[in-house]
């Protein structure tokens, strides 16, 4: 039957909305998001990102070659000082894919529409921020050749994992973080692979998103289950998330050492991974929406709502802080007030206190709606957190190691180039993952998209 | 090409009917099973709300296999740890118990998240029919807008209540933009 009406006949227009530009159809929000996938390509600063990215990560493969060759002395541990970068970095990386979880799993059971536009990318960078952490496990031990002692299997020396030690812990509630993220986001891209499919022109294209898409044809009884599961899949990744970093601060908490067995950290923990998760949202989604033009989709209404969040959970950091140094005292206990005044007053008191400028003051300003609605302003806060949480995680770790009861067992920590290069070598995997992630699949959710057109389109409906 | 006696180049598989709107499609899915067709699907490029009802799909099993796989992933992660602190390989540390369960807790739980979204994950995909690498509905060139900003109901010819030109004809007083026939 040959068509009777014209293409855009009852084709829904979006008025707009706080979190979405106005005038956009299904057509548009597709178009949009796709053509950065399938047409656009890539352009210099693109193309000079990824290099320096993958220089990075190149410096990376070569200090875990050396690492692998001579032996975890590269790094600058020592008695007493047993756990330095490696740890600091992998709590980071943790906390930072936190976020992601948050924005994918938390909002959309608290039906937030503003999580929309921002859960895709937020989602990848949970993935790859997981990466990155789970390296460091296996590059800080003595012996990484026997990192699979750690998994529970039935070996020939009847032997198995403490399963009550935290770092076993670990092991199991990273592996579940790690699956369940890229579970979520997989079954998230089903639909729009299915877009990308039916867009492509090259035949490679086709064939490749078609056989990652399964099939998908958008029937109704598969988006009901499709729906359901992605409820029970949010309802699954909160509790997770929240043990998860729970779990990384029971690796400090099991121990005795002064201001590591503290009760406070577990909350602690969780609201600084979630504070330094959204830092680095924040990061990502000011350079995106200024390169793509994506200011209709990630509008000043996102970057207003994630200032909030990151103000938020600052101030629990700011009071897990004051709590810490508070209860040091209220104790009575010497050596907790020795750890807090060796904090303030000893060999890394500079960082202590940059740190407080960081994490603590500079983050004040997300009071201020000018601020926090300012991309430029945000985004240098959102460094400030970052530097600021990486420093905490720093503190953490080597104030309590470095002077703790015997003070005949004192001593110094200082990274070597190897610390380093490691280091800054999992920002560049990093980054490498991101940009690959941008170039080759769509980074907003596209038919999330379409319903929000849809839904902002009904509600302001006559 | 009339009528299901006469010889065809393909089986018919059913007759898919495209519509500009998500409501257009709801209302048409509504009076379609109202007239007592059963064999239906609708498509969409997102979720739509009632059209799985409109269908006759109201109910689906997804959540009670989550909970058993959730379930087995908690008794199998308790077990996993009491076993051999208990049984195979138990370790006399000061005298404290064997099956220190506070201390089991952690890796039961994640592992009751794991099992729960590993069966939610490939649960939904299995009781989709995912992957299915071929269907019917795409060899009509119009169903890739499927996936961007169209609408389709699709009527299958195993409908007992199916005959190609009635069912053409019911659909086309649906107003939508086009009907098609759906080879096998």
């Amino acid at each position: 039957m040959a068509p009777t009406d014209p293409e855009n006949v009852a084709t829904v227009v979006s008025p707009g909305s706080e979190v979405l530009g106005p005038g956009h159809t299904y057509g548009s929000v597709t178009d949009k998001i796709s053509s950065i996938v399938l047409t656009r390509g890539t352009g210099k600063k693109y193309r000079a990102g990824l290099a320096l990215a993958i220089v990075l990560l190149l410096v990376l493969n070569y200090a875990i070659t050396i690492l692998m060759a001579v032996g975890v002395g590269v790094f600058g541990i020592n008695i007493p000082v047993g756990w330095g970068f490696a740890i600091v970095n992998f709590v980071w990386w943790i906390g930072i894919g936190h976020a992601g979880t948050l924005i994918s799993a938390f909002l959309l059971l608290m039906r937030q529409k503003w999580r929309t536009s921002i859960n895709r990318f937020a989602e990848a960078m949970t993935l790859f921020a997981v990466a990155c952490a789970g390296m460091f496990p296996l590059l800080h031990m003595g012996r990484p050749w026997l990192g699979y002692w750690l998994f529970p299997y039935p070996d020939t020396m009847g032997v198995w994992p403490q399963f009550r030690s935290p770092l076993v812990w670990d092991v199991f509630a990273v592996s579940t973080y790690a699956t369940t993220s890229l579970l979520f986001w997989y079954v998230g891209l089903l639909p729009d692979l299915a877009t990308l499919r039916d867009r492509a022109t090259k035949k490679v294209k086709q064939i490749i998103y078609g056989v990652l898409a399964l099939g998908w044809r958008g029937s109704a009884r598969h988006w009901k289950r499709y729906e359901t599961a992605g409820l029970l899949l949010a309802g699954l990744a909160t509790p997770l998330v929240v043990s998860v970093h729970t779990v990384v601060s029971f690796d400090f908490t099991a121990a005795i050492v002064p201001g590591w067995h503290s009760t406070i950290f577990p909350p602690y923990f969780v609201a600084g991974a979630i504070y330094s998760g959204f830092a680095m949202v924040i990061a990502l989604a000011i350079p995106l929406r200024e390169y793509y033009g994506l200011e209709d989709f990630v509008t000043i209404r996102h970057l207003d709502n994630m200032g909030k969040i990151m103000l938020a959970t600052g101030l629990i950091v700011a009071y897990s802080y004051i709590m810490e140094t508070f209860m040091a005292f209220y104790s009575g206990n010497p050596y907790d007030r020795f750890m807090i005044m060796n904090r303030m007053t000893g060999p890394y008191a500079v960082l202590y206190w940059v740190l407080i400028a960081v994490n603590l003051v500079i983050p004040q300003l997300l009071w201020l709606s000018r601020i926090r609605r300012n991309p430029l302003w945000l985004w240098f806060l959102s460094f400030s957190v970052q530097a600021g949480m990486w420093l905490e995680r720093f503190m953490i770790v080597v104030t309590s190691l470095h002077r703790d009861y015997i003070p005949s067992s004192w001593g110094m920590y200082y990274p070597t180039r190897w610390d380093w290069m490691v280091f800054i070598g999992s920002i560049g995997l990093f980054f490498t993952l991101f940009y690959l992630f941008i170039r080759f699949l769509p980074m907003i959710s596209i038919f999330e998209m379409r319903e929000l057109v849809h839904k902002t389109a009904e509600e302001s409906a006559p | 090409m009339h009528g299901s006696e006469t010889m065809k180049r393909q089986p018919l598989y059913g007759l898919l009917a495209e519509f500009h709107s998500a409501e257009e499609l709801l209302e048409a899915t509504k009076h379609t099973y109202g007239a007592g067709y059963r064999r239906l699907d609708a498509f969409s490029p997102f979720p739509i709300e009632g059209l799985a009802d409109a269908i006759g799909f109201p109910r689906t099993r997804l959540p009670v296999l989550v909970f058993l796989g959730g379930l087995f992933g908690c008794c199998g992660g308790f077990f996993l740890q009491y076993w051999p602190n208990v049984i195979g390989y138990p370790v006399n540390i000061g005298g404290k118990p064997y099956d220190s369960w506070p201390a089991f807790i952690p890796i039961t739980f994640e592992m009751t998240i794991l099992c729960a979204v590993l069966t939610t994950t490939f649960g939904m995909l299995a009781l989709n029919g995912l992957p299915s690498p071929y269907h019917p509905t795409f060899n009509v060139p119009r169903f890739a807008q499927a996936s961007k900003d169209r609408f389709f109901l699709l009527i299958m010819a195993e409908d007992t209540k199916f005959d190609s030109e009635q069912t053409r004809q019911f659909l086309t007083e649906l107003n939508p933009r086009e009907v098609s026939e759906v080879e096998s």
